[in-house]
């Protein structure tokens, strides 16, 4: 008898099929990230009130365990929780205990007595928030913040929100992410959403060097060449180059990647009059990305980061959602096995 | 039973279905065990004052030979001892286990004498060493080989480690072959590999795992397959894992190369679909690779290119485990289980019962040169009786101190009844 | 038992004339909770000699039950097109049963300002409620038994009529 093994979707949703960990966008129902999409548009206008706060989690508390270190991300994610009036804590464990050889486990059990509702959490290690959800912290909701070269899957949806508000939908989309996809957890994110949601065609452009073995098993097609993978395209997804990769036999320099793959001008003729250009930052002007583009009328990257909070709201609330509905669930299956009858008591 | 039997054996088996691979036997048949030697195999044998063991309905097997596993010493970082582990070998009907040499290294007579000594104590299995090929295994500079070997190793090796450059390696064969010691390759270009934990394919692509390409082995085995001929070593490669490797190896031997070759008993049964869902159980080095190259296994296996199956256990605790994928340390235990799984492969019809045995008795043998994995009277017997169709149930009766495998809570076909290792028994189930 | 077009407009009326003959020296702001009571709101304002400045309310995300019944993707999010500090609110709902929706309408109204004054305008108030909530002009009072509600279903054809409910615990299914 082979070992049985379990599918991400399992972990993240509750058995009703509610979200209980967000972990990563593949193999989730197409209905489930509409409803992120939707619920992240009712949150859009809180920024504009008076009082910046719905008091869905009053009471919570959110620890921000980022592993690896990241301002950007993890204000967004504070602000979110704020904005939800959870309260917020935040660990830079980058700079602290594990630095001295602690283990990850380790980590948790000490965080144990804080009593927390919900972890954010962005580690080096691909699966390190799969690791905390399944074997450590089960009923601790658990948002993944970016797990090396895996999935960063807030990062996915807030870019689909984004494609959705310009484009109105994804059907007969075709949409083309460039550059380091080898090295990108959003690329691998992006490709499952835009599958799952409907998109036309998915296009990941880059040199082989940057392109994973068997990339079209995600899900896309495979271009090297930008005139051909750009044409008619609706997106336009930029991605970071790090400067780590000129020094990994990866590339030969910024320059000739800046020729053969940086968007500019005369490389976005090739897709469509209307396309939009995204990136999920921070840009590198003149090396994936020229100003003209950047700073062009077909830039929405400002707006990513504004959509950014909304859909973190949105991914927080519904997995605390469900995991109070789990604990229900299981108190109430609880109660009935012990033979506590009658109704339960009025609210 | 908590420790092995400290006097000879005088036992009567009784009407076991004897299969020996190395003999071409298969009969039913009586066993005599008188004063630790097997004296006769006959039918009817009567034998006054010896133990009776009744064997209708089971096998008898020569006592499994396992060409690699990797030992518990203190500072190896795996978990258990040589007592722990070697128990659960006996209780899998292993009798003789080839040690790598990457437990201490072995690159000192003092450690081969503990590696012996702590073996014989236990008295549950023989532990034959292999010795590092290199001082510390860095794969610079010689090691004592002709005095380790003398202290009793089998063979020499570099575990899998870099060795500096082709200069280095070729004269590690070179003074290897002057004293006719076998060397034991695991073929894995450290390069191609740094930082690797999964098989570059689709699946570690979906998982962003950081892939070790099918090619890091073969290109590795093929610069050993050309060092090899050229220094007239016998060589054994451990632990293939793709099919490109095997394409060399049947060329090598169509040569007539002095060339055997294993592979792990979870290559033959697991692909890289195993490590869905992060399952850091399936962490191992060489990687799970696709299920082509798993199919290509077992042909090879089943036509003989590959000569041996073995366990390379590797118990680790779990806190090395409890950890996210790429951070736990690769190794899967396998002692328990594979007698079991290998006659699994056998009942899927993915191996012919002959050869399956053949690949874990006789064949390991040959590839490490030593004698055993036989049915051969005169000698201090090693053997052991298995209920090919008792339950196996690792849920209870797991015993190496590594849990580390996907096969631990499972519950298997084929139970081990009686294990004598040279001459003593080393497992009796009750 | 039900109330047809007829009956229901002729409530219509009454309540604006109420809101007319009470409100109309405080330039008040309409406010209507989603989505029956917007629907009212809506409809009041049509019948009133001078419009109102019209808003909506939805209180999603300040219910008190968000840990059993969870978080549903609201598909109309709350429209307040006006300042509320120092303002009189009307604020309208179709029908009013526990009180516990108007609690949290409340409280998003004072998430947004400091309102000079809440009135409650109702439909139906069904005599079940359990917070110190009353309705200020309500179309029709009633006092139904607590396995009955009033559902309004329109525009046309514009009805509404008690319907029995299956309770279960806390949660309430419709028959």
């Amino acid at each position: 008898m082979t070992p049985t093994l379990a599918p991400s979707s399992r972990v993240q949703l509750t058995d009703d099929g509610k979200l209980r960990h967000f972990l990563t966008t593949e193999h989730l129902p197409r209905s489930l990230l509409e409803d992120i999409l939707d619920t992240a548009a009712s949150f859009v206008d809180v920024g504009g009130r008076a009082i910046k706060k719905v008091p869905l989690l009053r009471g919570k508390t959110v620890v921000n365990l980022f592993f690896e270190s990241s301002t950007r991300t993890r204000s967004t994610f504070e602000l979110a929780a704020q904005r939800l009036s959870a309260d917020v804590l935040n660990l830079d464990i980058a700079k602290s205990a594990t630095s001295k050889g602690e283990t990850l486990l380790d980590t948790l059990r000490n965080l144990e007595a804080m009593a927390a509702d919900m972890f954010v959490v962005r580690h080096q290690d691909s699966g390190a928030p799969f690791f905390i959800a399944n074997e450590v912290t089960p009923n601790v909701a658990v948002i993944n913040a970016g797990d090396g070269r895996h999935a960063h899957p807030t990062q996915a949806m807030l870019d689909m929100y984004t494609i959705r508000h310009y484009k109105g939908g994804f059907a007969g989309l075709k949409v083309a992410i460039v550059g380091d996809i080898l090295h990108s957890r959003v690329a691998r994110s992006q490709v499952h959403a835009l599958n799952i949601l409907g998109a036309e065609e998915v296009r990941l452009i880059g040199p082989k060097t940057l392109l994973p073995v068997d990339a079209e098993a995600l899900g896309a097609t495979v271009f090297t060449d930008m005139a051909q993978g750009l044409k008619d395209v609706d997106v336009v997804i930029m991605l970071r180059l790090q400067k780590e990769r000129m020094d990994s036999a990866l590339l030969p320099s910024e320059g000739e990647f800046f020729r053969l793959y940086g968007l500019n001008n005369d490389k976005l003729h090739f897709a469509k009059d209307d396309a939009i250009v995204m990136h999920p930052g921070p840009i590198n002007r003149g090396v994936e990305i020229a100003s003209e583009v950047a700073d062009g009328p077909r830039s929405v990257i400002l707006n990513q980061v504004t959509f950014g909070i909304a859909v973190r709201m949105a991914v927080m609330s519904m997995a605390i959602s469900g995991q109070d509905s789990d604990s229900n669930a299981l108190a109430a299956s609880t109660e009935s096995m012990e033979g506590a009858g009658g109704a339960r008591g009025q609210r | 039973m908590a420790s092995a039997n400290r006097n000879r054996a005088h036992i009567l088996i009784r009407k076991g279905r004897v299969i020996d691979p190395a003999s071409g036997r298969d009969d039913v048949a009586d066993l005599l065990i008188e004063n630790g030697r097997l004296t006769r195999i006959g039918a009817s044998l009567d034998a006054p004052g010896a133990d009776i063991v009744e064997a209708d309905g089971h096998w008898v097997l020569p006592g499994l030979v396992d060409a690699c596993v990797h030992l518990s010493l203190p500072g190896s970082g795996r978990t258990g001892d040589i007592a722990s582990e070697t128990r659960a070998a006996a209780a899998g009907g292993i009798t003789h286990l080839a040690a790598q040499p990457d437990c201490g290294p072995v690159d000192s007579t003092a450690v081969v004498r503990l590696i012996r000594e702590q073996a014989g104590q236990a008295g549950f299995a023989r532990i034959m060493p292999i010795a590092a090929m290199t001082q510390g295994l860095l794969g610079e500079q010689l090691a004592e080989m002709s005095t380790l070997a003398r202290a009793g190793c089998i063979a020499v090796g570099n575990a899998g480690g870099k060795v500096a450059n082709a200069l280095v390696l070729k004269r590690s064969l070179e003074y290897a072959a002057t004293f006719d010691l076998p060397v034991m390759f695991r073929p894995q270009d450290s390069a191609l590999s740094a930082g690797g934990c999964a098989h570059e394919g689709p699946v570690a692509t979906r998982l962003g795992l950081p892939g070790i390409p099918a090619v890091a082995e073969s290109v590795d085995l093929s610069r050993d397959l050309l060092l090899v001929e050229a220094t007239g070593v016998r060589a054994h490669f451990q632990q293939i894992s793709s099919r490109d490797s095997l394409r060399l190896l049947r060329a090598a031997k169509r040569r007539g190369l002095p060339v055997t070759a294993d592979v792990s008993i979870q290559h033959l049964l697991l692909d890289e679909s195993a490590l869905e869902g992060f399952n850091s159980h399936c962490h191992v080095i060489p990687p799970l690779r696709s299920a082509a190259d798993r199919e290509a296994l077992l042909e090879a296996v089943a036509d003989g290119t590959i000569d041996a199956i073995c366990s390379q256990h590797t118990p680790i605790g779990s806190s090395s485990k409890a950890a996210p994928f790429p951070a736990t340390k690769p190794g899967m235990a396998g002692l328990d289980v594979l007698l079991s799984l290998v006659l699994q492969l056998v009942s899927e019809g993915k191996l012919e019962l002959s050869r399956a045995l053949d690949a874990v008795t006789a064949a390991p043998a040959r590839c490490l040169g030593i004698q055993a994995g036989q049915l051969e009277t005169g000698r201090p017997a090693s053997l052991c009786v298995l209920d090919p169709a008792g339950v196996k149930d690792l849920r209870e009766d797991w015993l190496s101190a590594g849990n580390n495998s996907p096969w631990r809570h499972a519950q298997l076909k084929g139970s081990v009844k009686l294990t004598v290792c040279q001459g003593k028994v080393s497992w009796l189930s009750d | 038992m039900s109330w047809d077009e007829q009956q229901l407009q002729t409530h219509l009326d009454a309540m604006a004339a109420a809101i007319n003959e009470r409100f109309a020296d405080k330039s008040p702001l309409l406010v209507g909770i989603e989505s029956g009571g917007a629907w009212v709101a809506q409809v009041l304002n049509d019948r009133l000699p001078t419009a109102l400045p019209l808003g909506s309310l939805n209180p999603a995300f300040y219910r008190d039950d968000f840990d059993t019944r969870g978080l549903k993707p609201t598909v109309t999010p709350s429209k307040l097109p006006f300042d509320v500090d120092g303002q009189h609110i009307l604020l309208v709902d179709d029908v009013l049963m526990t009180g516990r929706t108007i609690r949290a309408a409340m409280n998003e109204l004072f998430d947004f300002g400091r309102p000079a004054s809440i009135s409650l305008v109702v439909l139906f108030d069904i005599g079940h409620r359990q917070l110190p909530i009353r309705a200020d002009i309500c179309g029709e009072t009633l006092a139904l038994p607590p396995h009955q509600r009033v559902e309004l279903r329109g525009p046309s054809p514009l009805i509404a009529e008690i319907r029995n409910l299956v309770v279960e615990d806390d949660t309430e299914t419709r028959s």
